[in-house]
């Protein structure tokens, strides 16, 4: 019985958590965490809309067999990524390079409106369909 | 008997081998390299319960570090230089060349343990490692060899995972390799005891950077009687597998098999199927399954590519629970299968 009960309250955080973290879910401004899981050389989710102002912690969990990139930016900026030959993502926000089965997290602040876009730029990655779209509204 | 026979076929394989060689499989590229998946050629012979799986793998030149990634059914007990023709001499039987023109004939779960070298071979230049291993312990060892996996490998990794943990890795050395020439092959020869038989197709897509280009492919399968297979060939390519031959082996086929390298196993009665892949690499999501009259079966429907709820397949953490299958790359029956296919098989008699 208790265990029934401590299961059910687990599901109900997991329920919350989810929703909170749900990158779907327009966002409020302040502070929010967003849980990414790469998986099939893809972004999930790979769509977010976040307020201006916000500032948003992704916890990215590679799933796959092989390393991914996960590099915040708008069209020029990714372009610039899929030139470009950095090795190793990490220090700047928004920018991430997640070894096999591993998480990373990356702080970014949505400061203006507009479309950015999220991208994995090793090579053949980003033509594969490793991208992502991040709406930042009024 | 055999010399008479053996001369002429030698001039005719010389012609087959430069019109169209056998190529490998493939799945790891450098990471400035491609990897282009042409055609390749497998003959899958069961007898005695064990699997001979015979393919050969294509020098592609010096300058690109280059791989194969090929998934097994089992452990293999043997792995060793295949025969010298074979694969031709399959081909000789099962595609004749082309009436001459002026005769009107039309051309034809995952886990993060690391990944075990169960055994580690060197044919003529080529490396081949058995391993043991999940999709990533599997992307890690790759990665640790200097090889990457293309961005279609984790998905091609978990249909595999479902079933096998054994992954055959072939690469040439290059230090080794003066002597070859771009285009030539290297017959290798497994023998894989096991209850179910079974031959990666799927694998062939990896690496295809457009899902409509095509996988061109030849299996060749020898068996004691007419073959079940899933899924089940067509006489056209409905489904992109065409099941073209289908008949007992002919003597003289039997005979020219028997005398070439480490084939002394075929029996004096055999059937020969022979089947063609051309399909769009984004549709070929199946594996073939055989099964024989003396052991029934293909009893793993599953077994030629029926997605499975991956999320059963493999911890999201991927911390190794002994539970979930999920692991990698290649082919054929798991473990779990197995034991399933036992189980069943005792059930059934």
């Amino acid at each position: 019985m208790i265990r029934r009960a401590a299961l059910g309250a687990l599901l109900v955080a997991a329920t919350i958590a989810s929703t909170a973290c749900g990158g779907g879910d327009p966002g409020r401004g302040g502070q929010q965490e967003v849980h990414v899981t790469l998986r099939d050389s893809r972004f999930v989710p790979d769509e977010f809309e976040f307020e201006a102002g916000t500032t948003v912690t992704f916890v990215v969990e590679n799933t796959d067999p092989i390393a991914h990139e996960f590099l915040i930016g708008d069209e020029e900026v990714q372009r610039a990524h899929e030139e470009g030959t950095e090795p190793h993502h990490g220090a700047k926000p928004g920018e991430l390079s997640i070894p096999i089965g591993e998480t990373r997290r990356t702080t970014y602040t949505f400061e203006e409106p507009g479309t950015l876009l999220i991208g994995c730029h090793l090579p053949t990655h980003y033509t594969y369909g490793m991208r992502g779209r991040i709406i930042v509204t009024e | 008997m055999r010399r008479m026979t053996a001369a002429p076929l030698l001039a005719i394989l010389m012609i087959g081998a430069i019109a169209g060689p056998a190529f490998a499989c493939a799945g790891l590229v450098a990471p400035n390299g491609t990897v282009r998946l042409t055609r390749t050629a497998t003959l899958a012979g069961y007898h005695d319960g064990i699997e001979h799986y015979i393919t050969s793998f294509q020098f592609q030149g010096g300058g690109a570090k280059f791989g194969s990634i090929v998934p097994l059914p089992g452990v293999p007990s043997k792995v060793t230089r295949g025969g010298r023709w074979t694969l031709q001499r399959l081909e000789i039987e099962t595609q004749p060349p082309a009436p001459a023109a002026a005769e009107g004939g039309n051309a034809s779960a995952d886990s993060d343990r690391a990944a075990k070298e169960l055994y580690e071979t060197e044919i003529d230049g080529l490396l081949i490692t058995i391993l043991e291993g999940g999709s990533r312990a599997v992307g890690r060892w790759a990665k640790r060899e200097g090889f990457a996996l293309t961005p279609d490998a984790p998905e091609v990794l978990r249909f595999y995972a479902q079933r096998s943990k054994i992954f055959m890795a072939a690469r040439f050395i290059p230090e080794k390799s003066d002597d070859k020439q771009v285009g030539d092959g290297v017959p290798i020869h497994l023998r894989i005891p096991t209850d179910n038989p079974w031959v990666p197709l799927r694998i062939l897509a990896l690496g295809k950077k457009d899902p409509r280009s095509d996988v061109n492919a030849d299996v060749y399968l020898l068996t004691h009687g007419e073959p079940t297979l899933l899924p089940e060939p067509e006489p056209a390519f409905n489904r992109g597998l065409a099941l073209q031959v289908s008949q007992q082996a002919s003597r003289d086929l039997l005979r020219d098999l028997r005398s070439d390298r480490g084939m002394k196993w075929i029996p004096r009665k055999m059937w020969l199927s022979y089947l063609r892949i051309e399909i769009n690499s984004g549709k070929l999501v199946y594996d073939l399954s055989v099964g024989t009259k003396a052991r029934g079966g293909p009893y793993e429907e599953e077994a030629y590519g029926v997605q499975n709820d991956e999320q059963s397949q493999e911890s999201p953490t991927g911390e190794g629970a002994a539970s979930l299958l999920g692991w990698i790359v290649v082919p054929v029956a798991g473990l779990g299968a197995l034991r399933g296919i036992r189980a069943r098989s005792k059930r059934r008699s």
